[in-house]
């Protein structure tokens, strides 16, 4: 057994732990921070399984923006707790569950046991791609941009319509407002020290990852993510509001990304002979433009989706 | 050369890791909230700092050490912070005599 | 045994536990946990395939690379819905529980906490 084998032998176990004491502890808050726990480690499974993009992705939104809105959650259905005990299922069920929860994973288990040899891969047909977009780098942005770039479009409608749902979810008298509770500022507070202090280098860290992300591990989605949360520490911190979700310029920024998107693609349709295609040569300076119009949709949308549904109409 | 930076490497992020271990030990001994907290930032940060320490040798380009310590920094100002509202919160729901 | 396939069985293992706990626990954020630990599972179980697919001097096929990155923003907008869905149902009723025959309880003015 090699070394490298024994760390990764010890990591999944840990991964495994880690999730079974999320499932079996009782308290809630708890199972939420081991949830963030779990994401940073899932992170280095990751790095592991030579996915560093992915590892990025993980830690920033797995880790920590899902971490963020699920504390925020947890904290204030805390009262629940208690009621919730009496409506565990009875032994019979959870056997059953058991069972099938051990059938399914014994199913994949085999089905990861036989996974064809030589396994098939796409890397060719990639790395063409990336060949095809020159000055593009890192393959996985190639894919993201030029190989499958429906995808990242669906993608990005995807995060909007969840963004229109949770919006949705506000009363009617609420209906435009500020999303989230206002925020008290405590000026001699660690965290506003922070929200000033942080801010600045983190906008700085945000925008290199997503320059980066065009020939090593990074990009828009991890750049953004970072983006997000600088601006929800502001907002935290009490240091400024959140806009109210009826903002015009709110809204054109939310849509400007897709709709560049768009428009790039089905100029693609009369330049380049098909859907999302790029025309010879010119393929670098759209994949870029694309990715500068998606990514303030994407850091607005990211924090307004940890900022919940409109709560409050703000004073005059 | 190559071999006194690989065997400072290896003590400096040995004793890193034991400051990592004692923190841990610390987090799981200690009775309460406040001196949990303090053996969990102190020793953290130290033993992150170590690491870093020990890893600089073994960057490749001066870049890659700027951002190792970049990395330490980070961690330092996150863990305070977070030491500093986690104590707040633990006495406002139980207020030290 | 090599990596890939020791986080595939992982994989399969966590889809497993995340399966046991959304159908055994009632509340409605611990079903979102169990949830997102099966999405996970998914996602690793993925992640072994895209690290067996290495090939033209690649660590491991992007492209399946590339839609893991998409899966997890995906993910976690899905997760901010229902989050938000439990959020608004405490709002109105009180009361988070999901049984059909729950007691009736009075509204509650939403905590601004």
């Amino acid at each position: 057994m090699t070394l490298a084998l024994a760390v990764d032998i010890s990591l999944a176990l840990l991964v495994l732990a880690v999730a079974g004491w999320i499932i079996a502890v009782r308290d809630t808050f708890g199972a939420v921070i081991g949830f963030v726990a779990y994401g940073l480690l899932l992170a280095l499974v990751w790095v592991r399984l030579a996915a560093p993009d992915v590892a990025l992705t993980e830690a920033a939104i797995g880790g920590g923006l899902t971490g963020a809105l699920l504390i925020g959650a947890a904290a204030r259905l805390r009262g629940t707790e208690a009621a919730a005990r009496a409506e565990y299922p009875g032994a019979f069920t959870r056997t059953l569950a058991a069972v099938l929860a051990v059938t399914v994973a014994a199913a994949l288990a085999i089905g990861v046991l036989a996974l064809p040899d030589p396994a098939p891969t796409l890397a060719p047909a990639a790395a063409a791609a990336s060949l095809a977009t020159t000055g593009v780098g890192n393959p996985v942005t190639a894919v993201l941009l030029a190989f499958r770039a429906m995808d990242t479009l669906l993608e990005a409608i995807v995060v909007l319509l969840a963004l229109l749902g949770v919006w949705s979810l506000a009363p009617d008298r609420a209906w435009g407002g500020c999303p989230g509770p206002r925020r008290p500022v405590d000026p001699d507070g660690v965290l506003a020290y922070l929200a000033q202090l942080l801010p600045p280098i983190g906008i700085i860290v945000g925008l290199y990852i997503f320059w980066i992300g065009a020939d090593l591990p990074g990009g828009k989605f991890q750049g953004a993510t970072i983006l997000a949360a600088m601006w929800l520490l502001v907002i935290w911190a009490g240091l400024a509001d959140t806009p109210p979700i009826g903002r015009t310029w709110l809204r054109v920024l939310l849509v400007a990304g897709p709709l560049v998107f768009i428009a790039i693609g089905f100029a693609g349709a009369i330049t380049a002979g098909a859907v999302l295609a790029y025309p010879e040569g010119y393929a670098k300076p759209l994949i870029v433009a694309i990715e500068i119009a998606l990514m303030p949709t994407l850091v607005l949308t990211l924090a307004l989706l940890v900022a919940g549904a409109p709560q409050r109409i703000p004073p005059q | 050369m190559s071999l006194v930076l690989d065997i400072f490497t290896i003590v400096a992020v040995s004793a890193g890791a034991f400051f990592f271990l004692a923190g841990t030990v610390g987090l799981l001994r200690f009775p309460d909230t406040l001196t949990r907290l303090h053996a969990l930032t102190k020793a953290d940060n130290l033993g992150l700092g170590l690491v870093v320490m020990g890893l600089l040798p073994q960057a490749e380009q001066p870049f890659a050490v700027i951002k190792l310590i970049a990395i330490w920094l980070f961690a330092l100002l996150a863990g305070a912070t977070v030491g500093q509202l986690m104590a707040r919160a633990a006495r406002r729901e139980r207020p030290t005599p | 045994m090599n990596a890939p396939t020791l986080f595939g069985l992982c994989a399969a293992a966590l889809v497993g536990i995340g399966l046991y706990g959304l159908i055994v626990n009632p509340r409605p954020l611990r079903k979102i946990l169990a949830f997102n630990l099966v999405g996970t599972g998914v996602f690793l179980l993925f992640g072994a395939i895209a690290r067996r697919g290495a090939a033209v001097g690649m660590d491991g096929d992007p492209v399946p690379q590339a839609l893991l990155i998409t899966g997890i923003v995906v993910a976690f907008s899905a997760t901010a819905l229902a989050v938000a869905l439990v959020q608004r149902l405490f709002d109105e009723a009180g009361s988070v529980t999901l049984a059909p025959d729950a007691p009736a309880k009075a509204p509650v003015e939403p905590p601004d906490a």
